[in-house]
């Protein structure tokens, strides 16, 4: 890698000062002296905190300053393994971040393939469709709360009209709905971003090889699996890969929506190892559970992708 | 296709508008609520539109100390973390641009690794690192994380406008004998203005929006900014009470709308152009 004209190695105490400049970065001084304002605090209040709470996940820190902190190891991923609430809290993460992925994607390429046609007032739509990426997470949360509202809220007033229900639920704090409830907003949280970028892909679909399926013959179906799949498949991949860390990742939206009840139905892991952190106190603790996630998530996504590259080669 | 259909063409209407519906309703329902009067709130058996539009839920809402003050709070975070921001990474920017270095592809990998890592390994460390430095419970302090987690994202946008200008500009001003830092203040600066916009106008919108930093980071009801202000309200949730709610919420939303309305084009339009080519 080195780029110095001498082979032999300078003794290490005495630096050869005939030594090309050592770049850093492959930065000279003033790239550096520009780049540095900018690269210190990213290093000092991101990169360090994060190496450092990677740290805190195998060490027994806990709040209160008097407490010494001290290497515990795999300590505290043993007691997490024995945690009931650990694993309710990552199964119910998972059921949230593979339903709200899933439905948030099959919704999404519905849509992104409707604006993807010749229709009136598509301008229109196209900018509707975005409303929801517009808005504040605690704001989306609020409005929820507003349609799900048991009495003021609409969504049981028209399910009454509907006959659907015949009295009125309470969405967010009942045992078995307040989950499905929950995935209903994320997903539609999450529909503008999804949409948008599959509409993107389904524009770089060639309308010859369209045109040409259709005059072979084939129909919509066909010309789908055949012409236009193939061709989006990268930007699905992509979208539902980030979309599944993004959810897995999630706390705000249902933080504000049910803080994680009721007795714990919506506790997504985030929102547990919140409350272990700055209710409790567990830091280390709360750590370890925030590296467990990045095992889970790291896990998911060599595997996903692995599958799909193994089927992108079988073609 | 289906011009000769009016059954398919029909039917994809029908499912446009569910998807309208569905993805605009909570909305016009938030702008309905805020617009009602208490009474109407509280009816047994709500109505769509208002029977009586009032603009009384502003008024108590603007009336109201706690929330007065947290907009304040929140102009002013989201304000400083804007300027801050934007003056921290044209420089960096100009680097990333112009020299062939790793910082780029560094920058873009942080972007990426930092969606990865769930926010509680990150929110713990900086908790305690703030409070050491005596910032907890400070704009300072979250000032200072807003301008941290939106540069990343800031630089990636500027690099690309910088990379825009024409090189020669710089050659001739240099050429004249201007430093580096002059030439960037004189030269770049002022013809980068759409992109300063766009990063500027990105990280106060992430900073006006923001709630889980400030969740962890800010504690007395003096110094929230609105995202809190908005949840500790609602967790006084008499029906009375929902009206104001609505208001707050929706003032709270202006900001990223303008957001909105100013990036759409870029959003979908950029997305779309960088899409097709690849």
């Amino acid at each position: 890698m080195s780029a110095a004209p001498t082979v032999e190695r300078p003794p290490a105490s005495t630096p050869s000062p005939r030594r090309p400049r050592r770049t850093w970065l492959g930065l000279d001084r003033d790239g550096l002296i520009l780049a540095i304002p900018a690269l210190i605090p990213v290093v000092v209040f991101s990169v360090y905190p994060l190496l450092r709470g990677i740290y805190l996940g195998f060490t027994d820190a806990r709040a209160g300053r008097a407490n010494e902190t001290s290497f515990t190891g795999f300590e505290n991923y043993a007691s997490l393994l024995d945690d009931s609430y650990f694993w309710e809290s990552f199964r119910i993460g998972l059921v949230w971040a593979f339903s709200v992925t899933i439905l948030q994607f099959v919704f999404a390429l519905g849509l992104a393939s409707l604006l993807n046609q010749k229709i009136r007032m598509r301008w229109l739509a196209r900018t509707l469709a975005l409303v929801p990426w517009a808005m504040p997470q605690v704001v989306v949360g609020i409005m929820w709360r507003l349609v799900y509202h048991p009495n003021a809220g609409i969504l049981n007033s028209v399910l009454m009209d509907l006959g659907v229900i015949d009295g009125n639920v309470d969405w967010l704090s009942s045992f078995e709905v307040a989950l499905p409830a929950v995935i209903v907003v994320g997903i539609w949280a999450g529909m503008p971003q999804t949409t948008v970028v599959l509409l993107a892909g389904l524009q770089s679909v060639s309308k010859e090889l369209h045109e040409a399926a259709a005059m072979d013959g084939a129909g919509v179906w066909q010309r789908f699996r055949n012409v236009t799949w193939p061709a989006i498949k990268p930007v699905v991949l992509a979208i539902t890969t980030l979309d599944f860390i993004w959810n897995f990742n999630s706390f705000g939206l249902v933080y504000v929506l049910t803080e994680g009840g009721p007795g714990g139905a919506t506790r997504l892991p985030l929102l547990f190892a919140y409350e272990e952190a700055f209710r409790y106190g567990n830091y280390g603790y709360a750590a370890a559970l925030g590296n467990a996630m990045v095992v889970v998530i790291a896990l998911f996504v060599v595997f996903y992708l692995r599958q799909r590259m193994k089927e992108a080669d079988e073609r | 296709m289906n011009r000769r259909r009016p059954a398919v063409t029909s039917l994809k209407y029908l499912a446009l508008v569910t998807y309208l519906i569905f993805l605009a309703f909570p909305l016009f329902w938030l702008i309905s609520t805020s617009l009602k009067t208490p009474q109407e709130i509280a009816l047994i058996d709500p109505t769509m539109i208002p029977r009586e539009i009032t603009f009384d839920n502003f008024t108590t809402a603007f009336s109201e100390q706690p929330i007065v003050r947290s907009i304040l709070n929140t102009t002013l975070v989201a304000g400083a973390s804007c300027v801050l921001t934007v003056l921290l990474s044209i420089p960096a920017a100009y680097v990333m641009a112009r020299y062939r270095s790793t910082l780029s592809r560094a920058t873009l990998v942080w972007v990426l690794l930092s969606q990865i890592f769930p926010f509680i390994l990150v929110i713990i460390p900086l908790f305690l690192l703030l409070r050491d430095f005596g910032l907890y419970d400070t704009y300072i302090g979250l000032i200072t994380v807003y301008v941290v987690w939106s540069m990343p994202f800031a630089l990636w946008m500027l690099r690309s406008y910088v990379a825009t200008i024409p090189y020669e500009l710089e050659e001739a001003a240099s050429m004249d004998g201007a430093s580096k830092a002059r030439t960037i203040k004189d030269i770049v600066a002022p013809l980068l203005a759409p992109g300063v916009v766009a990063a500027g106008l990105f990280a106060f919108v992430s900073a006006w929006n923001e709630f889980m930093f400030a969740l962890v980071l800010i504690r007395s009801p003096e110094q929230q900014t609105l995202s809190l202000t908005l949840v500790k309200f609602i967790g006084a949730e008499g029906v009375a009470r929902l009206g104001p709610l609505a208001a707050a919420s929706l003032v709270a939303t202006v900001p990223s709308l303008i957001f909105f309305a100013i990036m759409q084009r870029r959003l979908t339009g950029g997305l779309l152009g960088g899409a097709v080519k690849s």
